[in-house]
C-alpha cells in the first residue's frame, strides 16, 4: 500500500501573504539605506562590512541619510534565535576583521585539536578515520548564538542600526524592484483582533534589500517563488536537536558519530548523525542531525537525541553533569543544485543558509554565512557607489559573479552530490561519498535529483517504543526542554504557523513527533478518515521543520520564541 | 509637569537566572530586561505626559549595562535617561540604594516620581517607601488607577480591604500595580529615534555620595547562605479507592487549610 | 535582644498576620517581645497583644493615624523604637506593613530583610531565611547592624494563645509635614464575587484533565465551597475553555495561595513555575506518571469527575 504524503495537504498559504507592495503613506514609512533581514552570522557580516566601507567614504555615508545600516531580527535580540554545533572554519570571520580584530578577541571555545569519528551500533562505538571531508584543525569551536551577540556588538559599533523584537513579514516589491520590507504588527489577539496597545507594522524602505534569514527563510522563499530563482533540485532540509550541558570532566575532542540510532535501509531515509564538541573545559555542546527526508510517522530528532545520549560514549562524557541549554533548529541540505539560481534580483541580494550555502558533508555553513555576507555588502557598496539604481536589472550581479569564484562555490561544487548520495542508503551513500572525495567531486558524472522531503510518503515501523522515557535529570521531555530554551512567546496572539488542519492520521501524527517543541498535537477524527491537527503556536521554537514536511512557518510576533544564549 | 520613573534592569527571565555561587547574590551577567512592573509605571508617566505635557525622565541605579533597558523605556516615549553607575554601588541594599536613588531623583527635582511596585528578582522590594522617606514627600502605592490634576494626584490604592482612594498633593511619590495600564510597545521609530536622546551617566561622587554609604558598605543586610529548598518530605500519593474525597478532606483539616 | 512586633490593626482588630509574627517572636524566647499598634481606638487591641506573647504594648493613638496610611505609622514607630529600645522590629507583610516596614529602615537606615519564612536566633544574632529565585532557592539572610528589621511572608506563622497580659505604655508620636499630606479620600468596597487569583488564599486549578469546558463548573463550585479562586493552564485557555484572565503559569499569572488544589494538571513546568510557591498543592489526576504528583504535597490517583464533586459536598457539609 502506498503510503500518505505530506505533500499532499498544503498549508493555506500563499507567497502574496509575504510579498506585495507598500501601503504605509510616505511619512509613515521609515527610510534607511540598506536594510538587512536576519542578525545572524550573515547579516551581521554584511552589516560590519558596510560600517567598515562607509566609515571610508563618509560622503556615501550621508547620502544614506539617518540610518544607513538597518538589521532586522526577530528575536529578543541576535542570538536568541541562533542555534548550530558549531566548529567554524576561521577564514570568513578573519577576512572580515583583518587588521582591526584578531580571532582571539573574538568568543570562542578554542581551536580543535583532536577530533574522533565513530560508528555505532547500540551497544557498541567503531572508530573510524575520519572521512576527509571531516578534518578539522585549524577550525574552531564556537557559539553561534555569543557570537551573534559580538557581530551585533561589532555591527553597532560600527555605525548599523540592529532592530530586535522585529519580524520582517512583507517583501515589498515595487513595479519588479524589492524596495523594502514590511514589519510585523504587535499586539494582535489570538483572532487577529487588536488589543489596547496593538502597534501595526510599518514600511521600511531601502534602496537595497539583504535577506540574511538563515533556514526556512520567510521572506526568502517568498522571494525565491516571486522571482522564479528556484534552483535545478528542490530544496531539502534536516532537523538538528541540540543540548549544552554543563560536565564534571573536560572532553579534549571534537566527536561525530554516524549509524545507531538511525536506521541504515534507503526505505527509512535516515540519514545523520551526531556531534560532542567541547566548549572550554566546563560545557559540551551535544546534538543530533536527521534529514526530513525520512519515512517512519514516529520519528523524532528530540527523542533521538534522548536515545543516543544512552549510548555508552554519551554516558562517558555527561555522567554527573547538568543540562543548561536545549534548542532545535533546521539546517538547510540540498547544496549547490538546491541553492537558488542566482542569488540576486533587483535592489535583493541572498545571503547565507537562506541561499543555501551550507556544506553538509564538512558539516560547515557558518563562514559562508560570513563571506556571502561580506560580498554583498561588497557589492552593495559598489552598486551604490557607482550611483546605481539597484533597482535595474543585474545591478547587483557582481554578488552572483564574487560568490561564484569564492571558495565557498569551490568548495560546494565538490561535494554536491555526497548528501543526495546517502538516498541510496548508508553503505552505498558511503562508497559513493568516499569516490567523490578521492575525486573532488569529478565522480559521479551525472548529479543526482532530490525530491522535496515532504513528498515522502510515510511508513510506521513502531519506532517510539525504542526511545528512553524521560527521567528528567539525563534525558527529557518535549516541554521541560521548551521551557529550557526560554521560550515565553505570548500566548494571546494569531498563530503562525499555517498547516492544512483536517489530515490523515499518519499525517498529523508525523508532525506531532517530528516537532521539538511538542507544537502539534492529534485531535479528534472527523469521520471521514482524517484528523484533527491541534496547534500550540506558543511553545514554537521556530526550527522551520514543519515547512519542510509540508506546512509553512511564518514569524510570529517579533520578541517570541527562543532566547538562546549559548547554542 | 516633570515625572521621573525609577526603573531597574532585572536578569531577563530565563533558566540561566541564578545566584552567583562567589557572592550569593543573584547574577547579574548576561542580557537584562526593565522590570515588568517598571514598564507599567514608565506607560503610567508617558499617558500623564501625553495629557497634559512635560517631560518624562527614567532613573536606575545599576551597571553601565543597564542604559540599554534605559533605551527601551526611550523607544516608548521616554525623554531622557539617567543612570547611576559606580563600581561601588555593586552589592547595595534597600537602604544603600535607596540612599543613592533619592541623591539621584532630589537632583531631578520632578513633580512626580513613579515606581513600579514589584521587582521580578527581589520579590518585593519596597524601594519607592524608603525614598519617599528620603524625600520627605507624601506617597501613594499600590495604586491600580492615576490622575493628576493641578497640582495633586489621586491613586486608587488596592488593599486587602478593598481600595482606598488617596489624594496628595505634589510632588509626590507613586508606586502603580501592573493593574494599572497595558504598556504600549515601541514603535519602529521610537526604537530608532530611543538613541539619540539625552543619555546621562553619573557617578555617586556627581551625586555628593560617598562610596561608604552605597554597595555592600553601606548595606545593612547581608546574605549568609544560598541553599536548595529541602526537598518535600511528606508528599502523600494515594490511589482513590472511592474514599478519596474524604481522605482530601481529612489531609486538609489536619493541615488547618480548611 | 529585644524584639518589637508591629500590630496592623483593620477595624480596631489586630490582623492574623501580626499575631502570627507575634506569637512566633515569643516563641524565640530572645528576650523581651512587645507590640506596637497605631491608630484611633485600638487599646482594646492591646489585650489581644498580651495573649499572643507581648509583654508590653506600645500604643500611639492619634488622627494622623486613622487613615490606613503607612507614613504617619513610620513617624509613630520611629518614637516608640526610640521608647523600647528594641533590636529587631518585625512586619507581617501586608500592603500596609511592607510599606512601613521600608520607610522605617530608610528612617532608622537599618537593614531590612524582607519575604521571610522563617527566623531562628544564631550565637546572639537573628538570622531569617527566605525563598529566591521563583522559590527555587532558599537564602539565609542576616543584618550587620540594629535595628534589624524583618517584613516575614503572609500567612508564614500562625498565631498562638500563650495568655498573658502586656502592660500598655502610651506614647506620643511627631508627625513630620510630609508625612501627612496623603489623606484618605474615599473607600470602596471590592463588588467582585471573590478573590482575584493573586489575592485568592484557596485557588482551584483546572487542566486538560476536565475533558472541556463544562468541567470548569466543578471547579467553580469547588473553590466557592473553599472560599478561593478559579485558575486554568495555558491548554486549556488556549482550547477557549476558561478566560485567559484566569491563566496560571510562565505565560500567564504567579500566584502562591495557601490551598492550591489542581484538576486534571498534568504539571508540565511552564505551569509549575506559576504556582510552586503556593503551600500545599494537593493534584487529582488519573494518569499516576503525570509530572505534578512529583511536587505535590497530596496527590491523589484517580477519576476527578467523581473525586472533585464529593469533595465539594463534603466540605458544603462542613460549614
Amino acid at each position: 500500500m502506498k503510503g500518505v504524503r505530506p505533500a499532499d495537504y498544503p498549508p493555506p498559504f500563499s507567497d502574496a501573504e509575504a510579498i506585495g507592495p507598500a501601503t504605509d503613506a510616505p511619512d509613515e514609512r521609515i527610510d534607511v539605506g540598506i536594510l538587512i533581514v536576519g542578525g545572524g552570522p550573515g547579516g551581521l557580516a554584511c552589516a560590519v562590512r558596510l560600517g567598515q566601507l562607509l566609515e571610508e567614504h563618509p560622503d556615501l555615508r550621508e547620502q544614506l541619510g539617518d540610518v544607513p545600516v538597518a538589521v532586522l531580527e526577530k528575536g529578543k535580540q541576535p542570538g536568541s534565535h541562533l542555534l548550530s554545533g558549531a566548529v567554524m572554519n576561521p577564514r570568513a570571520i578573519r577576512k572580515l576583521f583583518a587588521g582591526r580584530l584578531a580571532i582571539e578577541d573574538m568568543p570562542t571555545y578554542g581551536e580543535v585539536e583532536h577530533e574522533a569519528v565513530y560508528l555505532l551500533t547500540k551497544g557498541s562505538a567503531l572508530r573510524i578515520p575520519p572521512p576527509p571531508t571531516m578534518m578539522n584543525r585549524g577550525n574552531w569551536v564556537v557559539s553561534v548564538s555569543e557570537l551573534g551577540r559580538f557581530l551585533a556588538e561589532q555591527a553597532e559599533a560600527g555605525g548599523a542600526m540592529i532592530l530586535p523584537e522585529t519580524a520582517g513579514q512583507k517583501l515589498l516589491v515595487d513595479h519588479g524592484r524589492v524596495a523594502g520590507v514590511r514589519t510585523g504588527d504587535k499586539g494582535r489577539g489570538k483572532d487577529g483582533e487588536p488589543l489596547p496597545n496593538f502597534e501595526p507594522g510599518v514600511d521600511v524602505a531601502a534602496r537595497i534589500t539583504v535577506l540574511a534569514e538563515g533556514t526556512a527563510g520567510h521572506l526568502t522563499t517568498a522571494a525565491i517563488d516571486h522571482f522564479g530563482l528556484h534552483g535545478r533540485n528542490p530544496q531539502i532540509w534536516a532537523l538538528g536537536v541540540k543540548e549544552v550541558w554543563k560536565v564534571p570532566r573536560p572532553l579534549h575532542r571534537i566527536v561525530h558519530t554516524m549509524g545507531w540510532p538511525l536506521r541504515k535501509r534507503a526505505r527509512y531515509g535516515e540519514f545523520g548523525g551526531s556531534w560532542i564538541y567541547p566548549m572550554g573545559s566546563e560545557y559540551v555542546s551535544i546534538g543530533f542531525v536527521v534529514g526530513l527526508e525520512y519515512a517512519d510517522v514516529e520519528l523524532s530528532a528530540h527523542d533521538l537525541l534522548q536515545e543516543f545520549k544512552t549510548h555508552r560514549l554519551v554516558r562517558k562524557i555527561l555522567a554527573g553533569g547538568e543540562r543548561v541549554a536545549w534548542g532545535a533548529k533546521t539546517i538547510t541540505e540540498g547544496g549547490l543544485h538546491s541553492m537558488p539560481s542566482k542569488l540576486n534580483a533587483p535592489g535583493l541580494l541572498l545571503v547565507g543558509e537562506g541561499a543555501g550555502l551550507v556544506n553538509v558533508p564538512r558539516l560547515k555553513g557558518v563562514h559562508y554565512a560570513i563571506e556571502s555576507g561580506r560580498l554583498a555588502a561588497e557589492t552593495a557598496f559598489a552598486a551604490l557607489q557607482r550611483g546605481e539604481v539597484a533597482g535595474r536589472s543585474g545591478a547587483l550581479d557582481p554578488y552572483d559573479e564574487a560568490l561564484r569564484s569564492s571558495y565557498v562555490w569551490k568548495d560546494l561544487t565538490e561535494v554536491r552530490n555526497m548528501r543526495q548520495a546517502f538516498d541510496k542508503g548508508f553503505y552505498m551513500g558511503g562508497a559513493l561519498a568516499s569516490a567523490m572525495t578521492v575525486t573532488k567531486g569529478k565522480l559521479p558524472p551525472k548529479d543526482f535529483e532530490t525530491h522535496p522531503n515532504a513528498e515522502t510518503p510515510l511508513l510506521r515501523t513502531g519506532r517510539a517504543t525504542s526511545y528512553p522515557a524521560p527521567d528528567g535529570s539525563y534525558t527529557f521531555d518535549k516541554l521541560s526542554s521548551v521551557f529550557a530554551s526560554g521560550n515565553r512567546t505570548r500566548d494571546d496572539q494569531p498563530s503562525h504557523i499555517r498547516v492544512e488542519t483536517s489530515v490523515p492520521r499518519e499525517v498529523a501524527e508525523m508532525w506531532h513527533w517530528m516537532c521539538p517543541a511538542q507544537v502539534y498535537e492529534v485531535g479528534e477524527e472527523n469521520g471521514d478518515g482524517t484528523v484533527q491537527v491541534l496547534v500550540n503556536p506558543s511553545n514554537c521554537v521556530q526550527c522551520g521543520a514543519i515547512s519542510a514536511k509540508g506546512g509553512r512557518l511564518t514569524p510570529p510576533e517579533g520578541g517570541s520564541g527562543p532566547e538562546y544564549t549559548v547554542t | 509637569m516633570k515625572i521621573a520613573v525609577c526603573v531597574k534592569q532585572v536578569p531577563d527571565a530565563t533558566v540561566h537566572k541564578r545566584l552567583d555561587p562567589g557572592t550569593n547574590r543573584l547574577d547579574r551577567s548576561g542580557e537584562g530586561a526593565l522590570n515588568a512592573t517598571d514598564v507599567n509605571a514608565v506607560e503610567e508617566a508617558l499617558r500623564l505626559k501625553e495629557a497634559s505635557g512635560g517631560e518624562v525622565v527614567v532613573v536606575s541605579l545599576g551597571p553601565e549595562k543597564a542604559m540599554d533597558s534605559l533605551r527601551k523605556a526611550l523607544a516608548m516615549g521616554a525623554d531622557r535617561a539617567v543612570l547611576v553607575s559606580d563600581d561601588a554601588a555593586a552589592g547595595s541594599d534597600l537602604v544603600a540604594t535607596s540612599r543613592a536613588l533619592a541623591k539621584a531623583l532630589e537632583r531631578e527635582e520632578a513633580d512626580l516620581v513613579l515606581f513600579g511596585q514589584q521587582s521580578s528578582d527581589g520579590d518585593g522590594a519596597v524601594l519607592w517607601a524608603a525614598v519617599s522617606d528620603r524625600l520627605r514627600r507624601p506617597m501613594v502605592s499600590q495604586v491600580a488607577e492615576l490622575t493628576v490634576d493641578g497640582d495633586a494626584v489621586t491613586g486608587k490604592r488596592q488593599t486587602e480591604f478593598g481600595y482606598d482612594v488617596i489624594a496628595a498633593p505634589l510632588p509626590a511619590v507613586v508606586a502603580v500595580s501592573d493593574a494599572i495600564n497595558e504598556p504600549r510597545y515601541p514603535s519602529l521609530k521610537g526604537i530608532m529615534g530611543a538613541k539619540s536622546k539625552p543619555q546621562e551617566v553619573i557617578s555617586l561622587s556627581d551625586l555628593g555620595v560617598d562610596p561608604g554609604e552605597v554597595g555592600e558598605a553601606g548595606s545593612r543586610t547581608t546574605v549568609r547562605a544560598v541553599a536548595p529548598p529541602p526537598a518535600k518530605s511528606d508528599q502523600v500519593k494515594i490511589e482513590d479507592d472511592g474514599s478519596g474525597a474524604e481522605k482530601i478532606v481529612d489531609y486538609l483539616a489536619e493541615k488547618r487549610l480548611i | 535582644m529585644s524584639t518589637l512586633v508591629f500590630l496592623e490593626t483593620h477595624d480596631g482588630e489586630p490582623t492574623k498576620g501580626g499575631l502570627g509574627v507575634l506569637s512566633k517572636a515569643a516563641a524565640l524566647g530572645a528576650g523581651e517581645v512587645s507590640a506596637a499598634v497605631l491608630g484611633t481606638g485600638v487599646r482594646d487591641a492591646a489585650a489581644k497583644a498580651g495573649a499572643h506573647g507581648a509583654t508590653k504594648v506600645f500604643v500611639v493613638e492619634d488622627d494622623a493615624l486613622a487613615p490606613p496610611l503607612p507614613q504617619p505609622r513610620v513617624d509613630a514607630l520611629e518614637a516608640v523604637v526610640a521608647e523600647s529600645g528594641a533590636e529587631n522590629i518585625l512586619f507581617a507583610a501586608s500592603v500596609l506593613g511592607a510599606d512601613i516596614a521600608s520607610g522605617l529602615a530608610a528612617r532608622l537606615d537599618a537593614g531590612l530583610n524582607w519575604d521571610l519564612t522563617d527566623l531562628r536566633v544564631d550565637g546572639g544574632e537573628l538570622v531569617g531565611t527566605r525563598p529566591a529565585l521563583g522559590d527555587t532557592v532558599l537564602v539565609e539572610v542576616g543584618w550587620t547592624s540594629t535595628p534589624r528589621i524583618g517584613l516575614v511572608r503572609s500567612g508564614t506563622f500562625d498565631p498562638v494563645e500563650s495568655g498573658g497580659t502586656a502592660e500598655v505604655h502610651d506614647v506620643s508620636a511627631r508627625f513630620q509635614d510630609f508625612s501627612t499630606q496623603a489623606r484618605l479620600v474615599d473607600h470602596l468596597q471590592e463588588e467582585s464575587s471573590g478573590p482575584s487569583i493573586e489575592d485568592a488564599d484557596v485557588i482551584v486549578a483546572g487542566g486538560r484533565g476536565l475533558g472541556g469546558p463544562e468541567g470548569f463548573s466543578m471547579c467553580e463550585e469547588l473553590a466557592a465551597a473553599l472560599g478561593g479562586a478559579v485558575a486554568a493552564t495555558r491548554a486549556v485557555v488556549d482550547a477557549g475553555w476558561y478566560p485567559y484572565s484566569a491563566q496560571v503559569g510562565q505565560t500567564g499569572k504567579t500566584v502562591s495561595p495557601k490551598l492550591y488544589i489542581a484538576l486534571g494538571i498534568s504539571g508540565a513546568i511552564q505551569h509549575k513555575v506559576g504556582m510552586q510557591g503556593s503551600g500545599t498543592i494537593v493534584a487529582i489526576n488519573k494518569d499516576p506518571n503525570a509530572p505534578i504528583f512529583d511536587f505535590a504535597d497530596l496527590g491523589v490517583v484517580g477519576d476527578l469527575a467523581q473525586i472533585a464533586p464529593k469533595l465539594t459536598e463534603l466540605l458544603r457539609a462542613r460549614q
